[in-house]
């Protein structure tokens, strides 16, 4: 089955990982973004996911599907956090089961990269120095939203 | 026709606000609208003049036609993840 949840609650990487597998699946990838202690060169404290919820649920379950289809497997589960998170907190769980490892590292990816491009999630940080800021972000669908900067 | 205008994050930060219900004329499109919007003076002239925006829920292009009772988000740029 395809899992897709936005939640206030802390992210259990366990049940992400429940949401996938099949007998035929020699491939489990579990991927986890977590609240880093520094960005472009501040110390971070935490910070605030906020998103357009009914929107974000929506857009997170078609990332699901479309990664699923890519590569013919109907075990993938994402969940996504919102609300306040501290510095080791998970703030989004992938999981993908696939018959082989190609495949599962594939999809995994393809979800995360979507979201970084798509999701309407917006990212408060909270500095050690006290100040707070919006996260510049990627304009929806522009390319380019890849390593470095705010990505986990 | 009466449409609902949601903003977040830094935008709604912007102009204050997370919604606004305006009336527009029959046949106004999303590029329409964010001018309407932009031309309430103050900081809403600091809305980008071609932003991100969501239709219902999705992704959509600036020329399309809105209908009575539609919920149009300006979307800034994202950061999930």
């Amino acid at each position: 089955m395809i899992f897709a949840d936005l939640t206030r609650d802390e992210i259990s990487p366990q049940e992400a990982l429940a949401r996938v597998g099949a007998p035929g699946h020699g491939a489990v990838v579990l991927f986890l973004g977590v609240v880093r202690d520094h960005n472009e060169g501040r110390g971070v404290q935490g910070l605030e996911y906020e998103a357009y919820e009914e929107m974000a649920e929506r857009v997170l379950e078609e990332i699901a599907r479309e990664a699923a289809r890519r590569v013919g497997s109907d075990r993938v589960a994402v969940i996504h956090r919102v609300g306040d998170l501290a510095v080791g907190d998970v703030s989004v769980a992938v999981a993908v089961s696939t018959p082989h490892r190609g495949e599962a590292y594939e999809a995994s990816r393809y979800v995360i990269e979507e979201i970084k491009k798509r999701l309407p999630v917006w990212k408060r940080e909270r500095y050690a120095d006290g100040e707070e800021g919006w996260v510049p972000g990627h304009p929806p669908g522009e390319a380019g939203a890849g390593e470095g900067g705010d990505t986990p | 026709m009466r449409i609902r205008t949601l903003f977040f994050a830094s935008f709604k930060d912007l102009v204050g606000t997370g919604r606004i219900d305006l009336d527009v004329p029959d046949g106004t499109t999303v590029a329409g609208l964010v001018s309407a919007l932009r031309k309430r003076g103050g900081t809403w002239e600091k809305l980008p003049a071609e932003p991100a925006v969501a239709v219902n829920l999705e992704y959509s292009e600036l020329s399309r036609a809105l209908h009575h009772g539609d919920e149009v988000a300006v979307i800034p740029p994202v950061a999930g993840g």
